[in-house]
């Protein structure tokens, strides 16, 4: 080696220390080195998978989605037919899975709440079974409460041929292990009458919570703003219903050789999933409630009754909109861990989007890269869905600070 | 840089892992393992199943022990992957199984496009239905709104759609995971029928509680050629495990048994049976396989007609008939091309 290139690399050597000793160009550096290294480690297994997959053979391609399914599925919110392509199946299963979401969340929201306030109740024994729900039920994997319930469903409730005599309601709702079964309503075109109503009575119902609160915060005047829109929304719907000559008819379920014909029928399957979702995840929601409404001080009680208001209007006023602002974040990680773990589904035999598409498509076209892409691609845009709704809400319910 | 070295690290192993997946002598692969890795059923009886010390027994973990006896030498050089109807490809593809003996139906997309080798059939099967006899039930076509269970992700799956569609007749299909849940759930009542093949049916009828309160409907709606499978690509090992059942079969027909085999491999004057146990010529070095691979496969689980009768024959629960897998010198369809 000789003298000028050692000279030159002692001058990179310092020229590079200057730059590693100034702290804004190496957090630089570093964060370059770090996109590429993952740029690098994504690039290397997508090459990878592309290179094994060419390997054996197979081609990556999305064009068994317009090939016909071949299968049915018993539960599906659309019409299909076995005929019908892998696409539809896919819709199916999604539909399938929102639908257990969307109940899973009403449900799990509401026993939360439930759960929540009970287990603030100054009442000890609905304190404790409230405390002892809530342990059970979130110290036991959802898949084990999944299993039970339906195993429950399954064994314990009877054949339809024994629920056709035994175990109805008035000959219209029958619960056996084939699920529950009730009349299907179909609609005349007079019916319509009845759903103009019931949206004009909501519209009456928005415009009369506005005129009420305009008048109290003008006068103090307190309408009985609940019973009003009750009236609106479903009193007045009925009404028409009846005048109109009540234009619905009941697809009643019928016991035949098998099992119930015609009316709707919750199957076992959904169930099963929904309850222990609903359960397992209100569990969760119960306690995220009691933090919130815990994280609002005493004073603030203390303040609205001192103000002469009432215990119920205080809990709806003050503390409720307090709390929410501690309650919604948490919330929505339940709501998206409730969507996830709909997956699964598969362990009893629902047929979600996993079921359908991730499963049966997988194995009949072999296609398990493409269709495990498109299932979490799937399961992506819905959670970040649920996000993108919370976090409007939360915005819209956080503190306003004037 | 000891970054750049752990990554690079890192990404030889994953690319060592990448090319044993990909492209493989499995012969050699499972020589050097030291065990032959076996995709099978997660419990079937008469087929695959777990016996009461947790050891895998059955039809197909026999061709298991077989196809270990002939490559290792040893037929308890098994490990046993279970794999559900769903998994089974998967595990294969992904290397982590040498080859599927699990009564698997060889169609065009699997062998195709799925890009497995089928090497043969071990089992000539059909799809049919079984049902509680208190239903009264005489043929497939009376079942207009029945409840069907049905495993997930299998040919039949296909089949009863199509049977169905056919005969224009409605039903609600109940897809589960596993035989056993299918089981299950047919017991409880959840459904009217349950549909698989007809080998599967009589096996899982087998362990019921009552199995004469069930019948099998005369029906068999679908040809079901059950075999065994490699991965596509590997021609010498699909070779290996095609010559193993050839050499039960042949067996069979050439009167070797479990009892004579080591009686028959001092010398005959019968010059195939000479050739397949390896005292005349040297077919085994062919296949990379020892001298006398035949004699330790049928020393260790019998010829063709031994492995059906010690599991599913007719003095077995399962009880089922040779049938269409009877030898084709008795009328049945099981031949083997000759070993020359």
């Amino acid at each position: 080696m000789n003298t000028t290139t050692a000279d030159h690399d002692m001058e990179g050597r310092s020229a590079l220390s200057k730059l590693w000793s100034n702290r804004e160009a190496r957090s630089v550096i570093l964060q370059i080195l770090t996109m590429a290294a993952l740029i690098g480690f994504f690039a290397f297994i997508l090459t990878n998978a592309v290179a094994n997959l060419a390997a054996v053979g197979k081609t990556f391609s999305y064009d068994f989605l317009s090939t016909p399914a071949s299968y049915d599925i018993n539960q599906s919110l659309i019409d299909y037919t076995s005929r019908d392509t892998h696409f539809r199946a896919g819709v199916v299963g999604l539909l399938n899975t929102l639908l257990v979401a969307i109940c899973g969340i009403i449900l799990a929201t509401v026993l939360g709440f439930i759960l929540g306030v009970l287990r603030l109740s100054p009442n000890f024994l609905l304190n404790r079974i409230s405390y002892c729900f809530i342990e059970f039920t979130r110290n036991v994997p959802v898949l084990l409460h999944i299993l039970l319930i339906h195993g429950i469903l399954v064994h314990s409730l009877p054949h339809p041929r024994v629920a056709s005599t035994d175990y109805n309601i008035a000959d219209l709702f029958f619960l056996s292990n084939r699920g529950v079964f009730a009349p299907k309503p179909i609609m005349e075109p007079l019916f319509w009458a009845t759903i103009i109503a019931f949206v004009v009575g909501i519209a009456f119902t928005v415009w009369f919570r506005r005129y009420a609160k305009g008048v109290q915060d003008a006068t103090g005047k307190i309408y009985p703003v609940f019973w009003i829109s009750a009236a609106a929304i479903i009193a007045f719907p009925a009404l028409v219903y009846i005048v109109t000559g009540a234009p619905i008819n009941w697809d009643v379920p019928e016991f035949q050789r098998f099992n119930f014909k015609g009316g709707m029928v919750l199957l076992p399957e959904f169930m099963a999933l929904w309850l222990a979702l609903s359960l397992y995840t209100a569990a969760f929601i119960g306690e995220i409630v009691r933090a919130g409404i815990m994280s609002v001080s005493h004073g603030q009680w203390e303040a609205a009754g001192a103000l002469g208001i009432k215990r119920g209007r205080i809990l709806n006023l003050v503390i409720i909109p307090q709390a929410l602002r501690v309650i919604i974040p948490p919330l929505t990680s339940q709501y998206l861990n409730l969507t996830k773990n709909s997956s699964l589904a598969i362990a009893i035999g629902y047929m979600d989007v996993v079921a359908t598409i991730g499963g049966i498509s997988l194995m009949q076209t072999g296609k398990e890269m493409e269709t495990m892409i498109l299932v979490i691609a799937i399961y992506l845009v819905i959670s970040l869905m649920i996000s993108a709704f919370m976090n409007w809400y939360n915005k819209r319910i956080k503190l306003v600070e004037r | 840089m000891k970054k750049t070295a752990f990554i690079s690290a890192a990404a030889a192993a994953v690319m060592a892992i990448g090319a044993t997946a990909a492209n493989a002598a499995t012969l050699e692969d499972v020589r050097k393992n030291g065990e032959l890795r076996c995709v099978v059923s997660t419990g079937l009886a008469g087929f695959a199943y777990t016996d009461s010390a947790g050891v895998y027994q059955g039809f197909d973990a026999d061709f298991c022990r077989a196809t270990a006896a002939a490559v290792l030498g040893d037929p308890s050089k098994v490990k046993f992957v279970p794999a559900t109807g769903k998994t089974r490809f998967t595990i294969l593809n992904s290397g982590e199984g040498d080859v599927l003996w699990r009564n698997t139906t060889w169609t065009f997309v699997r062998d195709v496009d799925v890009k497995l080798t089928f090497v043969g059939v071990n089992y000539y099967d059909g799809q049919g239905f079984m049902v509680p006899k208190s239903l009264g039930v005489k043929s497939a076509k009376d079942l207009d709104g029945a409840t069907v269970c049905i495993q997930t992700g299998t040919t039949t799956e296909l089949n009863l759609a199509d049977f169905f569609r056919t005969n224009k007749i409605k039903y609600e299909p109940v897809p589960i995971e596993t035989n056993d849940e299918s089981r299950t759930n047919y017991l409880a009542g959840r459904c009217d029928v349950y549909t698989t093949d007809a080998s599967g049916l009589a096996a899982t009828r087998s362990t019921f509680p009552t199995p004469k309160d069930h019948v099998i409907l005369p029906e068999i709606i679908s040809k079901e050629p059950l075999g065994p499978a490699v991965r596509q690509g590997d021609d010498a090992w699909a070779d290996t495990v095609r010559w193993v059942l050839n050499a039960t079969l042949a067996a069979e027909e050439l009167g070797i048994t479990k009892a004579n085999v080591a009686e028959l491999a001092k010398g005959t004057n019968n010059p195939e049976i000479n050739r397949m146990l390896g005292t005349e010529g040297d077919l085994g070095a062919m296949l990379g396989l020892e001298k006398d691979w035949v004699v330790k496969v049928i020393s260790a689980v019998g010829n063709y007609g031994e492995i059906f009768d010690r599991h599913i024959g007719p003095s077995t629960d399962i009880a089922l008939e040779r049938g269409l897998n009877a030898l084709w010198t008795n009328g049945g369809l099981q031949y083997t091309p000759p070993f020359r």
